[in-house]
């Protein structure tokens, strides 16, 4: 499949855009009280979520989990708006209800993001259900973690959804870690995507790390979730490279192996394809960071600027 | 006396249960190794003192580490299993609400499952709902289950001991806040009795019932209300279910006013239970409405101020405990 330079460079902006918004973070939640709760981001995994949503229709719908930015930022969600949800003021896109756990975005389709491991995969069989159903031409993509598919729910998940062949697409990011536990210490299949042929699904192994092969993996998927095919497992490799959480100082994740996945950065290995084959220039490459970076600084300032909200407001939005 | 906090006291009982008898284990996500190092932690250290074969560091799942409790201890086991966060408790509630909690029973008193699940609970760390939820009073709903929420590090672990011996699952609720507040804690061995509340303040003008963290926000109370020449008299019940009716009725007969006070949600809450007690069996004792000061019937928020907002605080037990002093006669 040719994949057209606007969408490479669609995809090396998002990438950029997320690694900027997380850098930020990262100093950011050093800060005694300036970000509330944990701070839990994808060093290193950009490629997963940008590549799965470059391949999407807007009407499409991502469900996504705890480490959720990147997937959030991917499918369009205004960075301002998440950043001040992570700061939990009262201009955030969930009015600070959610924090950074749970941030829900559905003006881009991205109803709801759940903290509970495993959780993502149940509620993305429904949207499914209600595509088929309404019989829309979208399909919803679920992302989850390694750790998350050693949960029932992935595996009901996975059962049903290829029982009634509904347009889910499973992106599992095997970071290599679920919590402090290697991935070898959680399951004993070589790859995730191999559960797949346990629910008569096709299953894909894809390089993580390689944002145009998750990409062309995600656009097939989708063809063939949309003309019928039911859904596919998409297991991407890819790694943590920070801890769990920013509070984590990674104490069992040997360096070395820390280092080897640093090289193989998503970012550069896109940006130094997309200069060597003449379709960006290094200044247009500059460029494009600068201009990633304003959108950060313009998001935290909004943020910081931005008010808590009242006390009182914790009781709005409830209707049950 | 050494001092300790309520993680690293239920660290001392789960060392001194594992050194005593080897049928106990321990498992659950990071048990063993985790992904935060320390000495405050429950599990800190376990695994270098017990090894992996006794602490199990499980994949992520749930319900397979509650029911790995209820066979292995049917099976002559003593199984301590840890679900990370209380919420999570709705992963694992199949096998120990519907398994756990009815098999002992079906089986005509035959078979037992002396199994403990622990859970951290609390809301004060930005977190939100899905991991800031207090289930317990759905866990005391179950007949079967007994339900520990201990308040100081001394409690827990001498409840946390008890839980590991008794015939019965017990669900062992931790308040994570707790954590880092150290407390005294006797250095050798002692069992706290399960079922049986602690009165925690002597008072003769209003009985506040509570448990877990919210103690220490009747204690502040207390201490306020004292100045203004009111005494609250604080019963710690330290044990959902069983329920110790005895305690509760004696105090309230004493003071003749009652409020309770819980971090979790009012509708449906353990206070509810508690009144319908006091309303059937101390009736006459009462000489003021009872008052409840709990969670707002909302799941927590994670922005700080909505979160303060949720959690009860002593003005708002103050402002209930003088409402039926002033007005009870
Ligand atoms: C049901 C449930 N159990 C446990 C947790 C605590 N927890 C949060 S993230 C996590 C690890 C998840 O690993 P994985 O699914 O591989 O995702 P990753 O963090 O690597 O992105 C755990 C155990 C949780 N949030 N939900």
């Amino acid at each position: 499949m040719q994949i057209s330079a606007d969408k490479k460079i669609e995809m090396l902006q998002t990438m950029i855009l997320t690694r900027k918004f997380e850098d930020a973070l990262a100093e950011l939640c050093k800060i005694e009280g300036k970000i509330p709760g944990m701070m839990i981001l994808c060093t290193g995994q950009e490629a997963v979520g940008s590549g799965a949503c470059a391949a999407l229709e807007p009407l499409d719908v991502i469900i996504t989990n705890h480490r959720s930015h990147n997937h959030l930022l991917a499918k369009g969600a205004d960075p301002g708006e998440l950043m001040a949800e992570i700061f939990c003021k009262s201009t955030g896109c969930n009015k600070g209800k959610s924090g950074t756990l749970h941030l829900a975005v559905p003006e881009v389709c991205a109803p709801c993001t759940t903290t509970v491991v495993g959780g993502s995969l149940p509620i993305a069989v429904g949207q499914a259900f209600a595509q088929q159903y309404r019989q829309q031409d979208r399909v919803t993509v679920c992302f989850f973690g390694d750790g998350a598919a050693d949960e029932g729910s992935f595996h009901e998940s996975l059962n049903l959804a290829s029982l009634w062949q509904l347009p889910v697409i499973f992106v599992c990011e095997n970071n290599l870690y679920a919590g402090a536990q290697r991935f070898d210490e959680h399951a004993r299949v070589k790859d995730l995507a191999q559960r797949a042929s346990a629910y008569a699904m096709p299953g894909r192994i894809v390089d993580g790390n390689d944002v145009l092969a998750v990409y062309q993996a995600t656009m097939e998927a989708r063809q063939s979730a949309v003309t019928g095919g039911g859904p596919t497992l998409i297991e991407c490799k890819t790694y943590r490279c920070r801890g769990h959480g920013e509070t984590d100082q990674q104490l069992y994740q040997p360096r070395d192996e820390i280092e080897k996945w640093q090289k193989k950065c998503p970012i550069p290995r896109l940006s130094d394809e997309l200069v060597s084959q003449g379709l960006i220039t290094p200044d247009g490459l500059k460029e494009m960071e600068t201009r990633a970076g304003d959108i950060v600084d313009q998001a935290v300032r909004f943020a910081e600027e931005s008010p808590y909200p009242l006390p009182e407001e914790a009781l709005d939005d409830v209707f049950a | 006396m050494q001092k300790l906090g309520l993680g690293q006291a239920v660290n001392q009982a789960l060392r001194e249960e594992m050194r005593r008898d080897p049928r106990v284990f321990i498992a659950g996500e990071g048990v063993g190794v985790g992904i935060h190092n320390s000495p405050m932690l429950p599990t800190d250290g376990l695994v270098e003192e017990f090894g992996p074969g006794r602490v199990k560091d499980t994949p992520v799942s749930e319900a397979a580490i509650a029911g790995l409790a209820v066979g292995a201890a049917e099976a002559g086991l003593r199984p301590v299993v840890e679900i990370m966060f209380n919420p999570f408790f709705t992963l694992a509630s199949d096998m120990i609400v519907n398994h756990a909690a009815k098999l002992r029973y079906l089986s005509g008193g035959k078979s037992s499952f002396p199994l403990v699940v622990r859970m951290k609970s609390g809301a004060g760390f930005g977190a939100g709902c899905q991991h800031s939820h207090n289930l317990e009073a759905w866990a005391a709903h179950c007949p079967g289950l007994k339900v520990v929420m201990p308040s100081t590090p001394a409690d827990a672990k001498g409840l946390l001991k008890s839980a590991i011996r008794d015939e019965n699952p017990v669900v062992f609720i931790e308040n994570m806040g707790l954590y880092f507040t150290p407390g005294p804690v006797p250095q050798e061995e002692y069992l706290t009795p399960i079922g049986k509340a602690d009165i925690k303040r002597q008072g003769r003008d209003v009985t506040v019932v509570t448990w877990s963290s919210m103690l220490w926000v009747a204690f502040g109370a207390a201490e306020k209300l004292a100045g203004q020449g009111i005494e609250m008299e604080i019963v710690d019940l330290r044990t959902l279910t069983p329920l110790d009716k005895e305690t509760i009725l004696a105090s309230v007969k004493k003071t003749g006013r009652l409020v309770v006070l819980h971090e979790a949600t009012r509708t449906g809450g353990f206070a509810g239970e508690i009144a319908a007690v006091v309303m059937e069996d101390g009736f006459p004792s009462l000489k003021a409405p009872f008052r409840r000061v709990t969670g707002p019937d909302i799941p927590v928020p994670a922005s700080p101020p909505l979160e303060r907002f949720y959690i009860p605080d002593e003005e708002q037990l103050i402002a209930a405990v003088k409402e039926i002093v002033e007005t009870g006669g």
